[in-house]
């Protein structure tokens, strides 16, 4: 008798994604998915998905779920747990979401420590409006709107989310993940865990950061994108968990 | 029961009697005293109280609880108002049904905190981006304003669109005696919530909840946009309400809404006194606009007065409604300074005796 060792989460629908080749954010989905079915809570779980290439990501999800206007899906978040105390929430936002427009929402519903878990896919640039410069783009970093590359004098210097959010008293859980190998894959699920858990516990705020590839923008194969996040991103972002509260 | 309150906290109170249970709101005079009731109130009601960091979250957050099948609101004033157009705009395309407040100060900018209605256009034609409507009531009492409160909730509920109440900065401010409807019962031909909500978890048919106002495909967009498009046909087929005083016979009619159309009625008074048949059209709804009960109430008199605390908005509706048919006067105070009943007065005189 053959015995299952491994098989697809059933957060993911059978609908292909619309991702470009390399990029994470459906490998995102997919910890995301593994993480909700391991601590027995998908059935309950409503994605909240946030402006930006994740905008479809209704369709992969086997989920209820709500789109909402860019950077406000802490708010909109807000408003679903008002109502229903004991669903999961599951935010899954980018930087041009989660920093630039929506940062008052951001910040806010993590100093009023919702209970909700943001996962927030940083990949430098806005992906879907094609490449712009995001308040992540690295210094140098070339993008449609700094085609000299990101000068510090023009536009400042990148944001960063973990060590902004690490100022509040209210979070519970705070890191940044990678996923350019097994080892930093294993890790980032770990801390999807952890974030997720402590929702399920009622304990507030978790934000788990992943620094994410976009091939078709930085123009880059997708090896050469997971190199860039090794090599350059995560001397601008340092990887690590932030805070572990219990 | 008959109690006198101030009217912000009427409102507040009777919007929990209609079953608000998530409020959502950010402080801008002159409503304060709206969320400041809800914030102790709503405790004793098991429902949830936040105050948001900004118009634009609160409006995000009625789109949240409202998406998950809970009676929610928020209030704030003009300027609030317009922070929220986005928000409006999208529970219209994701048909959540929920209240918007306008207890209306002046503009434009940052203008008064006083009383005006100037946020006519505001709530009637809207900042949102695409094809929606907010329908709109225009209650002129306190006791009005929280008759149609309740209401709101159950057209909203109906049709799955949010739904205006537009009250002036005076009707919020003022205290009244009021007797709100307790523990009203939500109108029997709402449709299950059930059948569209979040809920979190399958439903019975296997199916999940999908709030969402994005299309991908023209011609799926086009076919909803169309079918948005019947709808707002029906609310202005049957959710038209209008107050028509004296119009048969009447010289000259005033059309006016709100405050302005408390103060007219002394100046009906006053044409009493002095033979002058003046009657009055007053709006409840500014939209849907009471278009062709307007024209049928003004078609004996020689001519109508306009009168608002707005440079001329409700007035462009009174021309569309009158097609050209009768000259119309316009009158308007402005940013807190209070519309007169005498000099309404003196123009509906010169309108009786000259028909303009």
């Amino acid at each position: 008798m053959s015995e299952m060792l491994y098989e697809r989460t059933k957060f993911l629908t059978d609908k292909p994604t619309h991702y470009c080749p390399g990029c994470t954010h459906g490998l995102e989905h997919k910890l995301v998915g593994e993480v909700l079915e391991e601590l027995g809570i998908i059935d309950r779980t409503i994605m909240i998905i946030s402006v930006g290439c994740s905008a479809p990501a209704y369709d992969y999800a086997n989920l209820d779920s709500i789109a909402c206007l860019h950077g406000r899906a802490p708010a909109t978040a807000t408003g679903v747990r008002a109502a229903l105390p004991d669903s999961i929430l599951y935010l899954h936002q980018g930087d041009g979401d989660l920093l630039s427009i929506g940062l008052d929402e951001t910040i806010s519903a993590a100093s009023r420590g919702e209970n909700i878990t943001v996962v927030f896919a940083n990949n430098n640039i806005y992906g879907m409006t094609g490449g712009q410069m995001a308040a992540t783009t690295l210094i140098g970093q070339k993008a449609t709107t700094c085609p000299r590359g990101r000068d510090p004098k023009l536009d400042g210097y990148p944001m960063k989310a973990c060590e902004m959010i690490n100022t509040l008293t209210a979070p519970k859980f705070i890191a940044r993940e990678a996923l350019y190998d097994i080892p930093h894959i294993n890790k980032c699920k770990k801390a999807l865990k952890k974030a997720f858990q402590n929702q399920k516990e009622g304990k507030g705020y978790s934000f788990v950061e992943i620094l994410s590839t976009c091939p078709t923008n930085w123009h880059m194969s997708p090896q050469a994108s997971m190199e860039h996040v090794k090599n350059e991103m995560e001397e601008v972002y340092p990887l690590g968990v932030f805070r572990d509260e219990d | 029961m008959k109690k006198l309150m101030k009217g912000n906290e009427a409102f507040a109170e009777a919007a929990m009697q209609a079953g608000c249970r998530c409020y959502f709101g950010y402080p801008i005079t002159p409503q304060n005293e709206v969320p400041e009731y809800i914030s102790w109130r709503m405790r004793d009601l098991g429902g949830v109280f936040k105050q948001a960091e900004s118009e634009v979250a609160s409006v995000n957050m009625v789109y949240g609880s409202a998406a998950a099948g809970v009676r929610s609101m928020t209030s704030s004033s003009g300027l609030g108002i317009a922070l929220m157009q986005e928000g409006i705009t999208n529970l219209c395309s994701t048909e959540i049904p929920c209240v918007f407040l306008n207890v209306s100060r002046g503009g434009p900018g940052l203008g008064t905190i006083q009383c005006s209605q100037a946020d006519y256009n505001q709530m009637t034609r809207g900042g949102g981006n695409g094809d929606y409507y907010l329908p709109t009531y225009a209650p002129a009492t306190m006791q009005e304003a929280c008759d149609l409160i309740q209401k709101a909730f159950d057209t909203a509920d109906k049709y799955r669109n949010p739904v205006g109440v537009m009250v002036d900065a005076t009707i919020g401010n003022m205290m009244e005696s009021v007797d709100i409807v307790e523990n009203k019962a939500p109108d029997p031909s709402i449709p299950d919530k059930k059948e569209w909500c979040l809920q979190g978890g399958q439903r019975p048919d296997g199916s999940f909840a999908r709030v969402k106002g994005l299309f991908n495909v023209p011609a799926e967009s086009e076919e909803f946009v169309e079918y948005l498009g019947r709808k707002y046909d029906k609310i202005e087929k049957n959710e038209v309400m209008v107050d028509i005083t004296d119009c048969d016979d009447a010289d000259v009619v005033i059309v006016a809404y709100g405050t302005t159309a408390r103060i007219a009625k002394q100046t009906i008074k006053f044409g009493k006194e002095a033979g002058i048949k003046i009657g009055m059209v007053r709006p409840q709804t500014v939209w849907p606009f009471p278009y062709a009960e307007t024209k049928k109430a003004c078609s004996h008199a020689k001519g109508v007065l306009c009168a608002e605390m707005a440079i001329g908005q409700l007035l462009q509706d009174v021309k569309i409604a009158l097609e050209g048919t009768k000259p119309i006067t316009q009158y308007h105070r402005l940013s807190g300074v209070m519309p007169s009943a005498k000099d309404m007065f003196k123009l509906c005189e010169k309108i009786a005796k000259e028909g303009k």
